[in-house]
């Protein structure tokens, strides 16, 4: 048996989980609610993170338009997306929503933009 | 001379909040006046997600959050000038603005709404010793820089301070491939979200360095080096713990000050803790029909209190430009005692209560298994246990109307019991520290 503690990042209550493995198997303490349970058995087998940045735009108010994947990827796959937007060049008009970059590392997840401009 | 029923300076969350609310109570002929080149306010550089958990049971980053209440506005036809600067106000409500195409402008206006915001305290407001080299930023002024005009600040980063913006900003720098040594802070714990702490620092290996201090800024044009030493409880550098951090940028996360000095100008009357105008149930200020909201009344860590706010100050807007707000009746006094550092708002009028009144107040120290406790002239109306309360977080309490009956100048008083304390740490007041 071992026991990880862990700070549930899901809302910013930021409840402290304790999460105890026992053969493959994982229970949540000390979440208040559903989602943290979910958080602490996947932070110690999937870890997964939502990224924000931005990529180049022309033609808009600014010169960067900020983007977020629209779900979690693999923590050890943020990096390589940052690297995978450096390449990205939009052109104005473009809508909050808009795709950027379709199912990134095959997980699923899109990266689209966050505003319109 | 233009005219209009109510104007609302600074088109932030507060702002546009405030305004669209002040419509969808019946009235028209709205202006929001902002300086910048769009509307939006501060969340237009906070590209990160975790906006609108209350508002819209969602996650979104701040300009998703700013574009739903900027769309709702326009569809309302609510007019608005960008690029503008509002001068002056006084008590008659008149303001003066200018901008590059209209010129100098007079505004009469029936009632006022204030949302102007904060500003970030600088390197100034904490004199840090040594000479002024290129590469000392605020967290703001990088964090919009980064994530708007494109422009990277720097490679090799310190940040001073741990709120939830000098956290950000280690992560983001740190995407954006530079390399945060560390991130010092002066409390003994940081003033910012836990899971901000995780996710932006123990993600990617950043020490954070609780009750240390910047001592030193090393280099003449360009930061060379930051020295950072340890301090007592007194907060003073301890000798013989100073260590060197080689980097090019400093980045300061040491505050925000509410942007009062129109209100101040104009014969607001200020509270002295929270650095904003002393605010009614209604979000109004001393002067009649002058009304504020947002971060220019106390600073807020969640938007989603703006909006909840700034809608009461919309609505009150629109309450008093159609004589429906109540001036009769008693006035109540509200007082953070003993572990809570201020209440807003400071004056109730029940007379103007719905059902409940919200308070809202924050703590001076760090608090685990408390009981908060209200209490009017004296009878305790309320009691909630605390596991867990800390000046970064906000706290609310909700006061049912009829608790409220009773004589005028009457004291709402809240306060912190402790039933134990388990930790204690000393809390200076960040201004003064
Ligand atoms: C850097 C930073 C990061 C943040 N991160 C988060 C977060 O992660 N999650 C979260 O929930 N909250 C966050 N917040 C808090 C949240 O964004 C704020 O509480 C919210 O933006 C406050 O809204 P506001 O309208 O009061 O102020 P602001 O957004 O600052 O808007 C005020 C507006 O008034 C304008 N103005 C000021 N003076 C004048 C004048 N004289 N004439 C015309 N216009 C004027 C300004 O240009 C500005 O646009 C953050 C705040 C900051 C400062
Ligand atoms: S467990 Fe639920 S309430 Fe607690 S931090 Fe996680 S998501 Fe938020």
């Amino acid at each position: 048996m071992k026991k990880h503690e862990l700070v549930c990042i899901v809302c910013p209550m930021g409840c402290r989980l304790d999460v105890i493995e026992e053969k493959e198997k994982y229970t949540v303490l000390g979440n208040k609610c559903p989602r943290g349970k979910d958080y602490g058995v996947k932070e110690l087998t999937n870890p997964t993170r939502v990224v924000t940045s931005t990529v180049k735009i022309e033609g808009g108010l600014l010169n960067r338009i900020p983007v977020k994947t629209n779900g979690d990827i693999p923590k050890d796959k943020v990096f390589e997306c940052m690297k995978l937007l450096d390449k990205i060049q939009l052109k104005a008009p473009v809508k909050a929503g808009d795709i950027v970059l379709k199912n990134i590392f095959n997980t699923g997840i899109d990266v689209v933009t966050s505003r319109s401009m | 001379m233009l005219n209009y029923n109510v104007v609302v300076i600074g088109g932030g969350p507060a702002g546009l909040a405030a305004a669209i609310e002040a419509k969808k109570n019946g009235v028209d002929n709205i202006l929001v006046i902002e300086r910048d080149r769009e509307l939006g306010g501060i969340l237009q550089q906070c590209i990160h997600n975790g906006f609108g958990l209350h508002e819209f049971k969602e996650e979104l980053t701040g300009p998703e959050y700013a574009e739903r209440f900027i769309v709702e506005l326009r569809n309302m036809g609510i007019e608005y000038k960008l690029d503008t600067m509002v001068l002056d106000m006084n008590q008659n409500k008149t303001i003066s603005a200018i901008n590059s195409t209209d010129g100098f402008m007079n505004i009469q206006a029936k009632a006022i709404v204030l949302a102007m915001g904060c500003r970030e305290r600088t390197r100034g407001a904490i004199s840090i010793p040594g000479a002024r080299p290129a590469g000392v930023f605020t967290a703001g002024t990088a964090q919009r820089f980064v994530n708007m005009e494109g422009y990277m600040v720097g490679k090799k980063v310190v940040i001073l301070g741990s709120g939830d913006i000098g956290l950000i900003m280690a992560r983001r720098m740190t995407l954006e491939g530079a390399q945060v040594q560390a991130v010092a802070e002066l409390m003994p714990f940081s003033g910012g979200l836990t899971r901000n702490i995780v996710q932006c620092l123990d993600d990617y290996g950043i020490p954070l360095l609780l009750s240390h201090t910047i001592t030193e800024i090393k280099g003449r044009d360009r930061v060379e080096g930051i020295v950072i030493a340890q301090v007592d409880e007194k907060f003073k550098p301890i000798p013989g713990t100073e260590k060197e951090f080689e980097c090019d940028t400093l980045l300061l996360s040491v505050g925000l000050i509410p942007e009062n000095e129109l209100s101040v100008q104009a014969g607001v009357d200020m509270d002295r803790i929270t650095s904003g105008p002393i605010v009614n149930e209604a979000m109004e200020t001393n002067i009649e029909g002058v009304f504020a909201c947002g971060n220019v009344v106390h600073v807020h860590d969640l938007v989603d209190f703006v909006t909840a706010e700034s809608r009461r100050a919309g609505a009150s807007a629109a309450k008093y430009v159609n004589n429906e707000l109540k001036k009769e009746g008693t006035t109540l006094k509200t007082e953070g005692k003993n572990g809570v550092r201020y209440i807003v708002p400071q004056v109730v009028r029940p007379e103007n209560i719905d059902k409940t009144l919200d308070l809202f107040m924050r703590v001076d120290n760090v608090y685990h298994n408390v009981e908060m406790v209200v209490k009017i002239d004296g009878k305790e109306v309320k009691r909630m246990k605390k596991r867990h309360v800390a000046p970064g977080e906000m706290e609310s309490v909700k006061i049912k109307k009829e608790d409220l009956s009773c004589a005028d100048g009457s004291k709402i008083e809240v306060y912190l019991e402790k039933e134990a304390c388990l930790k204690k740490e000393v809390y200076l007041e960040k201004e003064g520290a």
